[in-house]
């Protein structure tokens, strides 16, 4: 069953590598007239090509590609002509970095404020929580972001604007940096999260189970944790992978206005100079980091399942 | 049990109420006042809805959802229970009162192992170590009867039967020693071979362990074999308190003797005549050797999960098939093939002599009108925003083009038919009682004027006595219209009741036809024996008497790939035989039977199953 879904996931993988190829090829026009700029000589753009392969039939191309994938070649960018790899090796720990603190920071809290919210389900904090989270849904990340700047570093003072700096000398250099790009994706991430976990926690709450638990004399907190809780898991895994997936686009908005220099940003930058090779492996990690997540999360969910588990 | 002394519980003016939406408090359950003795099993008995499990619930401190207790006391084992803090309660639950509640499948936790649950109330409590509590546990299972003991407490819920997470559930009650338990409808949820087995494990712990009980069913025959008292329930109310012999036999209020009625076995309806046919006619509906179930079908035209395996039987006009088995015995599939809702993988369907497509959309109208289904669930074949008299009349247009006033006046004669009032045309299905819900889903179906009634457990779901009813019109309404009906039902007094013939099905092949007289005969196929052995009688006593017919215990599946299905329950097999060929059919007057021992085999059978049945 898992390897049913891990199959699956490399199956879509692969036909994902097919769409970006495709994209590109209908996008990318002749990447060798956009090095060589309009007024080059048809031999000088016939050598290139020939160069760049670019003469071979697509479906080559596109095997020399995936092979090239496969063994960890990533391609050379055409502007700057640096390997792809070396490109994007600091941008993507740099948006690592990024996304896996927001991770750490919303992950717990949603869960435990989720948690919180169906036991005490109908409460003034319930009530607090749902229209804080359908707040935050309903506006979009870069008015937040906006907000948090205009707030905290143009009022205030208390943060820089930017997030482009790379020195985290000190804790303070740390906190100056991440903060606000952080808080602006845990608002984003944690709204959904909050309200699945709630959702999946309160069916639980209401199961029968539960209830004959209640009969036998369990208390409260062995009630949630050890009973309610393993039931809901699976929605919250999955809830957990969707909005980390989330993630990923948010983290494209959010690099932007806070000009953090990670991998999202150097794909807008290799969209707008047309830089294929660029563009094309920026595309399929996303892609990759999405399944992964969506496909752990399954798995997390069906070794937890005891009826899944046992077939 | 003794009268001397403190009673046990005792709930003085009991008073239950819900809040609904607008923030009235209804009263559900009113001025309950009861006593049970130490040692004493007390039955709550009345339809559903009648505050049977509100009342035992209370038992436990516990209203569920926005109920509450309004007034009166419940006082247990020297607790008072109303409006202790539940901080003080929880104390008690589990420990001092427990619960076996009526879906077991439901109520035990899926994602935790069965023994973990079973031993929790001993430890939450502190009563003693998890080594001990599994000690006493596996003892427990032994005593219910459980089969491997010594491992079922490592699995899963969802690795175990229906019946068997009955009796760990049971387990899981007695394990603290409680005081009082209380049994909520513990085997309405089971087939009834299974029932009979629970029930005996029950009963044997209960006697043992010398244990109080309160026993909620709405079954009077299931709770005249386990309790010492009775309180007839209704509408909130007690109607009536006493010893099982005063309820049963001398019952004062008239709801109790309606209800006993119902219990007692059902007086056979006069068997229809023939109508009159020309011997070459070929019967009304026919079925060859259908062979239905799911997923791909291979060479031999056998599917990948068979359902059902070799079914041909033959309905004459105005006659009635009764069709019994357990759960999952392929019933419902055997109506859905002649419906058309299901293809079958080869065999065939004849109506009047033609053969029917398997698929309803290539069935022509006429023969759609000819055969009509009626489900065993009228809440979910009603639509809900739909009223009474369209869902009527849709059929009356859809065969009959009738519109408009003659459509009117044709839904006032259908709802007449099944003796509800012309009123009820306006009404939408949420606003009648499950009785009304089954007769409307009744009259829709005698809208299309069919000559082939197809009745899927239709009284199943309803009230002893709102189903003796309906069964009732059952048997008038083919009087009248000369209806045939393939009648399902998992209940061998209906069938015994209403049935000219009855095929009785395990796992999805034909174990036994037999015509009303054969069936009332002594020569019948063990399952069929296992079947009719079961059904709890309306007397004390019943169940010790009962030994398990043709039977060994524990029901295991039926998944066999040759030899006859009944193989591992069947207390008479012949291994090397009946594991090995599929069992011969044997014909005789009235009656065929697929077993290898043939009529004289299972004449010499009972002598024999003596010495075989285990303890
Ligand atoms: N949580 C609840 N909210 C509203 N009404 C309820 C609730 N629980 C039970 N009732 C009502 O109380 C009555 C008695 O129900 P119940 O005790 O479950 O009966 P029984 O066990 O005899 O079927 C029914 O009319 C039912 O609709
Ligand atoms: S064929 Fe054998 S196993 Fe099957 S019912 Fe007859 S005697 Fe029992
Ligand atoms: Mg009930």
């Amino acid at each position: 069953m898992i390897a049913k879904r891990v199959g699956g996931a490399l199956l879509t993988l692969f036909l994902l590598s097919l769409v970006v190829f495709a994209m590109s090829l209908l996008m990318g026009g002749d990447a060798a007239e956009a090095m060589l700029g309009q007024n080059a000589t048809p031999e000088a753009l016939a050598g290139l090509r020939a160069a760049m392969h670019l003469d071979q039939p697509s479906w080559q191309r596109y095997l020399a590609w995936l092979g090239g994938l496969l063994r960890g070649d990533l391609g050379v960018s055409l502007i700057t002509k640096l390997p792809v790899s070396t490109l994007l090796a600091p941008r993507l720990l740099a948006s690592l970095q990024l996304a896996g603190l927001t991770a750490a920071v919303s992950v717990p809290l949603a869960l435990f404020l989720g948690i919180l919210a169906a036991v005490r389900r109908g409460s003034l904090l319930d009530r607090a929580i749902s229209m804080a989270t359908i707040g935050v849904v309903s506006v979009p990340e870069f008015v937040i972001a906006t907000l948090m700047v205009l707030i905290f570093a143009v009022r205030l003072h208390w943060l820089p604007a930017l997030s482009s700096s790379r020195d985290f000398s000190s804790l303070h250099d740390v906190v100056r940096v991440f903060t606000m790009p952080v808080l602006c994706l845990a608002c984003v991430v944690m709204a959904q999260m909050i309200r699945m976990t709630r959702a999946a926690v309160c069916d639980a709450l209401d199961s029968s189970y539960v209830e004959a638990a209640r009969l036998k004399g369990v208390p409260p907190r062995r009630l949630v944790l050890g009973h309610a809780l393993p039931n809901a898991i699976g929605p919250i895994v999955n809830a957990v992978a969707l909005s980390l997936s989330v993630l990923l686009g948010g983290v494209i908005v959010i690099e932007v206005i806070f000009n953090y220099p990670g991998v999202a940003r150097l794909m807008v930058d290799a969209v707008s100079t047309r830089d294929l090779p660029l563009i094309q492996t920026v595309a399929m990690i996303f892609s990759a980091a999405y399944l992964m997540l969506v496909t752990s999360a399954d798995i997390v969910a069906i070794l937890c399942n005891p009826r899944l588990r046992h077939r | 049990m003794t009268l001397s002394g403190d009673p046990l519980v005792r709930l003085a003016g009991l008073e239950i109420s819900v809040r609904d939406a607008q923030g009235q408090d209804k009263i559900i359950v009113r001025d309950i006042s009861l006593e049970v003795q130490p040692g004493e099993v007390l039955a709550l008995i009345g339809e559903s809805g009648s505050g049977k499990t509100t009342i035992a619930l209370s038992m436990l401190g516990y209203t569920r959802g926005a109920c509450r207790i309004s007034g009166g006391t419940v006082e247990v084992a020297g607790h008072r229970l109303d409006g202790l803090p539940e901080a003080r309660l929880r104390g008690l639950r589990g420990r001092v009162v427990s619960y076996v509640a009526q879906s077991a499948a439901a109520a035990f936790n899926p994602m935790l192992p069965i023994m973990r649950q079973v031993i929790e109330p001993a430890l939450v409590h502190g009563l003693m170590t998890r080594e001990v509590a599994e000690d006493k546990a596996r003892g427990l299972f032994r005593a219910l009867a459980l089969p491997r003991p010594d491992t079922v407490g490592d699995r899963y819920p969802h690795q175990v039967s229906g019946g068997q997470l009955q009796r760990l559930m049971a387990a899981m009650a007695l394990i603290t020693d409680p005081a009082l338990v209380i049994f909520d409808e513990p085997t309405t949820a089971l087939d009834v071979t299974t029932q009979i087995e629970v029930l005996k494990a029950f009963k044997a712990v209960v006697r043992d362990l010398g244990t109080t009980a309160v026993y909620v069913s709405h079954d009077l025959a299931v709770v005249a074999q386990i309790a010492d008292r009775i309180c007839v329930l209704r509408d909130g109310m007690v109607q009536e308190q006493g010893r099982v012999e005063e309820i049963l036999f001398l019952p004062r209020q008239d709801y109790t003797r309606a209800l006993v009625a119902a219990a007692a076995a059902r007086v056979p309806a006069a068997p229809m005549p023939d109508l009159p046919r020309d011997a070459g006619d070929p019967p009304l509906i026919q079925m060859r050797d259908v062979v239905a179930g799911y997923g791909g079908v291979d060479a031999q035209g056998n599917p990948q999960v068979r359902i059902l395996g070799g079914v041909s039987f033959a309905i004459e006009r105005g006659k009635v098939l009764g069709v019994i088995g357990e759960s999952g015995s392929g019933k419902s599939t055997l109506a859905r093939v002649v419906a058309g809702l299901h293809a079958p993988a080869s065999g065939r369907v004849n109506l009047d002599g033609y053969t029917l497509e398997g698929e309803i959309r290539h069935r022509d109208k006429e023969q759609l009108r000819r055969i009509q289904l009626v489900f065993q669930n009228a809440d979910t074949a009603l639509n809900p925003a739909v009223s009474v008299g369209e869902a009527i009349g849709r059929p009356l247009t859809f065969f009959h083009a009738l519109r408009g006033t003659d459509r009117k006046a044709e839904v006032v004669r259908l709802l007449d038919l099944v003796r509800l009032p012309a009123a009820l045309a306006g009404r939408l299905p949420g606003e009648l009682s499950g009785g009304q819900k089954q007769r409307v889903n009744l009259a829709r179906a005698l809208a299309a004027r069919p000559d082939l009634l197809l009745c899927d457990e239709v009284t199943s779901a309803l009230d002893p006595v709102v189903a003796e009813a309906v069964l009732d019109l059952l048997i008038d309404l083919r009087r009248e219209l000369g209806l045939a009906y393939m009648f399902i039902t998992h209940d061998i007094g209906i069938v015994r009741a209403i049935a000219d013939e009855v095929m009785v099905l395990y796992g999805g092949v034909p174990v036994e036809l037999a015509s009303h007289e054969a069936l009332e005969g002594p020569l019948h196929h063990p399952y069929t024996r296992l079947l009719m052995a079961s059904v709890p009688e309306l007397r004390p006593g019943w169940l010790e008497a009962a030994n398990s017919a043709f039977s060994c215990g524990s029901s295991a599946g039926a998944g066999h790939a040759a030899g006859c299905r009944f193989f591992q329950r069947c207390a008479i097999s012949r291994p090397g035989l009946c594991d090995v060929l599929d069992p011969a059919v044997h014909v005789g007057a009235g009656q065929t039977i697929a077993c290898h021992l043939g009529f004289d085999g299972l004449q010499a059978a009972p002598r024999i199953a003596q010495g075989a049945i285990p303890a």
